[in-house]
């Protein structure tokens, strides 16, 4: 089971903070995930409906799309930052 | 407190206020080696009288790492002696203040870049994002990331590239 957080906009459309899950043996990387997450239901089909624009962090630190999943133990999604 | 020639660090995300002396005053008493100070403070604009509050979450946790480690590459380019960031959360109305960078160094050229530099880097990377009130009750929504951001943290990069000419 790992932990997905999420923030913002992205939060708001997935209708929750946060949630664990089982990853299918499929889901390799961040792509992998934001692909199976946006097919899983209606809510998280709008939050990823463009997965260009959501970020994302395994165990606080920023990451690409590509980057593998093993080993992560909480995985954000979140908007572009507007902060400062 | 900090002896001479030790960088000091403070680093903060939270809900209250800060006072922008006091925040100086936490980096540069006690010590007889910092010639430059400069600070950037960042305030809640009522867009014209428009919005009524920003409302900013965070990512507890990653927001202090990810700030930290901005702070920590500032620290390996400029010959800073002491450091200060702080960043709000929460609900901010127009003429509060959202966030500081104090830099202390020797001189000011050191200073006033790392702090241009630190704020290009935080406004890109720290997890944060504001939402806004309107001033007739509705909700503004989420603001957008803007582009020129992005290029002014870009040109920090750029600049570190050596030039093929």
């Amino acid at each position: 089971m790992v932990k997905l957080v999420y923030f913002a906009w992205v939060r708001e459309r997935m209708g929750m903070a946060e949630e664990m899950v089982e990853l299918p043996p499929s889901v390799l990387t961040i792509a992998d995930l934001a692909l199976w997450l946006a097919g899983r239901d209606e809510a998280a089909a709008l939050a990823f409906a463009n997965p260009d624009v959501v970020r994302a962090a395994i165990d606080k630190h920023h990451v690409s799309p590509q980057t593998p999943l093993k080993g992560a133990r909480e995985i954000a999604f979140f908007p572009p930052m507007t902060g400062g | 407190m900090s002896e001479a020639g030790h960088i000091s660090r403070h680093i903060s995300v939270q809900a209250s206020p800060f006072d922008l002396g006091a925040e100086v005053g936490r980096l540069t008493q006690s010590r007889t080696d910092i010639g430059a100070v400069v600070t950037f403070t960042g305030l809640c604009r009522d867009e014209a009288g428009q919005l009524s509050a920003l409302e900013l979450e965070h990512y507890p946790g990653m927001a202090e790492g990810e700030m930290s480690r901005v702070v920590a590459q500032a620290e390996q380019r400029w010959p800073l002696q002491a450091v200060s960031v702080i960043h709000r959360y929460g609900v901010i109305r127009p003429g509060e203040v959202i966030v500081l960078v104090v830099t202390a160094s020797a001189h000011r050229v050191a200073a006033f870049e790392a702090a241009t530099f630190l704020m290009d880097y935080l406004k890109t990377r720290a997890p944060f994002w504001k939402k806004e009130h309107l001033a007739d009750g509705s909700s503004g929504g989420w603001v957008e990331a803007k582009a020129h951001d992005d290029l002014a943290a870009e040109r920090w990069s750029a600049a570190q590239v050596p030039s093929v000419d």
